[in-house]
């Protein structure tokens, strides 16, 4: 069935509306003017130059990365390590654990900001780059689930049985055929738990203090507290880094999957 | 030696072969459930009990909620844009969705793409664009004024926030109709067809009936993300046009009222459960699953 003309127009308003807004920030980033008028009317480099080597913009890019990393790993161990673990219960335990470890993702964020910054501050966790890697771990948790558990799904449960039936201990068919077969969810589960961090505002504009700024919180802070044009040279960085790793991934699968038919 | 242990292991703990899968299963769990439990579940409860104990016992502040006059306007302009946003993305997701399943193999691949980079693109990045465009003498204010609705000022206006809300959330509709449409069978549009319906008329009875199920999960979606929106309204809103999220950070952040800002949140957290329940008995868990695959790049 061919879709109608009209239909199709619509489609690529759609398409553009998700799009076109977002670019703005690339031709934002290079404006000689110091206040956001767009189109720019000069062109300079100077934003990039301070985001590079004004300290406070360099601490909140470390800042980040450092709390990305942490999460990542934490929350890349944990979730793996849950994923298998679900397989392996009764039906009614699995249901129950599952609702558990995604439960995070329909909370809305403002709720979960409001109670870790309530137990953060009794506990003296706040402004703590360790405390915000863990609020993002909690975050980040149920993607790399769905991730690993997809991989899961895919796959032959006779192979885990044959391992065994061969004579390997059990932690021999982990790490043997289990972990390499889950690998591919897992590495992607990794990519989304950095991304979902290193992107995260509201729990890390609660949790900051002035050793503890992460880069979206400095840009947050830049266009609420001063106005300071840096924040274009920091957006367009963090389209390129947060999404650039997505678009690989999705070109990535695509090929792998007309590899898959074409054989 | 591994054999040795495989056969004495059952012996040792008495567990049958299942039973230790189950125990091995747990173990491998535990460490994610304990984390789960302290950065969230526990800290959710302590807030649970402060909405009903801070300052002193009682409903006061779920009562004030609904009486101090100021509170119940937030709320009601909150849903107001909730509902707003979501009606609105209903119309763009839709035929979007729609002409995703029609699509080959390549330009679905572009299709879905486009959707999935904005969702992956950084929040703070999307919201400071619309800030440019939605400033006075923008691009929006430009192409209010073509369409002759004369000098608009949006910036700070619920306006600008609603516009913006409804592109940040839209990849959050348009997944979970197309993970239903996807698996909607075409045969069956023609079998209406061939028994006399026009194509609008098969559309109508065979088509859209089945892909509710992915509207009732895109929408509900979206209309729960809505409502505990922050950094969109923080920054294209203002104080005079808050929304509850904000209402919730001054409160809790700047006041230390955790009584007051646990009370709204927690009101929140009962109409986005409210929601997703009402949405799951419509759908099944399916649908909203589907979209989380989709979303984390999985195929489906």
């Amino acid at each position: 069935m061919r879709p109608r003309l009209w239909l199709k127009i619509v489609g690529m308003l759609v398409g553009l509306f998700l799009t076109v807004p977002t670019l703005v920030v690339l031709p934002m980033s290079f404006s000689s003017a110091r206040t956001f008028r767009f189109p720019p009317e000069g062109w300079t480099l100077e934003w990039y130059e301070r985001l590079f080597t004004s300290p406070e913009w360099t601490t909140a890019i470390l800042n980040s990365l450092q709390v990305g990393l942490v999460t990542t790993a934490l929350a890349t161990v944990l979730g793996t390590a849950a994923a298998i673990g679900v397989t392996r219960l009764g039906e009614r335990g699995r249901g129950f654990a599952v609702g558990f470890l995604l439960s995070p993702i329909i909370i809305p964020n403002i709720l979960i900001a409001l109670v870790i910054f309530s137990a953060f501050l009794r506990l003296g966790m706040t402004g703590s780059l360790f405390g915000i890697a863990l609020a993002h771990t909690a975050l980040a948790l149920p993607f790399v689930v769905i991730a690993v558990t997809a991989r899961l799904q895919g796959m032959d449960p006779a192979l885990q049985k044959a391992g065994g039936s061969l004579g390997a201990a059990p932690f021999a068919v982990f790490r043997k055929i289990t972990l390499p077969l889950a690998l591919p969810g897992v590495l992607s589960g990794a990519v989304l738990a950095f991304v979902i961090s290193f992107d995260e505002v509201v729990i890390s504009l609660f949790l900051q203090s002035p050793t503890a700024l992460t880069l979206p919180v400095q840009m947050f802070n830049s266009v609420t507290v001063q106005i300071d044009p840096t924040i274009s040279a920091a957006s367009s960085l963090m389209v390129l880094v947060v999404s650039v790793p997505i678009l690989l991934a999705q070109v990535i699968g695509a090929r792998r999957r007309n590899a898959g038919r074409q054989r | 030696m591994p054999a040795v242990t495989t056969v004495s292991a059952p012996l040792r703990t008495g567990l049958s072969p299942a039973g230790r899968r189950r125990a091995a299963g747990l173990l491998l769990l535990l460490p994610a459930l304990v984390a789960l439990t302290l950065f969230f579940l526990l800290p959710m409860l302590s807030i649970l009990l402060d909405s009903v104990t801070d300052p002193e016992p009682g409903l006061a502040n779920y009562v004030s909620l609904f009486t101090d006059g100021y509170t119940l306007r937030v709320l009601g302009r909150t849903l107001l844009v909730a509902l707003l946003v979501t009606v609105a993305g209903l119309v763009l997701a839709y035929p979007y969705a729609y002409l995703m399943t029609l699509a080959g193999p390549a330009l679905r691949a572009v299709m879905v793409t486009v959707v999935l980079v904005p969702f992956w693109t950084s929040m703070l990045a999307r919201n400071f664009a619309w800030m440019v465009l939605m400033q006075d003498g923008g691009v929006v204010q430009g192409f209010f004024r073509l369409l002759g609705l004369g000098e608009v000022t949006l910036l700070g206006t619920t306006t600008a926030v609603t516009i913006s809300m409804t592109q940040v959330l839209l990849p959050f509709m348009v997944l979970p109709m197309f993970s239903v449409m996807q698996q909607i069978d075409r045969r069956l549009l023609l079998a209406g067809q061939s028994l006399g319906a026009s194509p609008f008329g098969s559309f109508r009875k065979v088509f859209f009936p089945l892909s509710l199920p992915g509207v009732a999960a895109g929408a509900s979606l979206v209309f729960v993300l809505a409502l505990g929106f922050y950094v969109t309204p923080a920054l294209l809103g203002s104080p005079q046009s808050a929304l509850i999220a904000q209402v919730i950070s001054v409160r809790t952040r700047d006041l230390l009222d955790f009584g007051g800002g646990g009370a709204m949140g927690v009101f929140v957290l009962v109409v986005t459960l409210a929601v997703l329940g009402a949405s799951r008995r419509l759908t099944g868990p399916g649908a909203a699953v589907g979209a989380a695959h989709v979303m984390a790049g999985g195929d489906r």
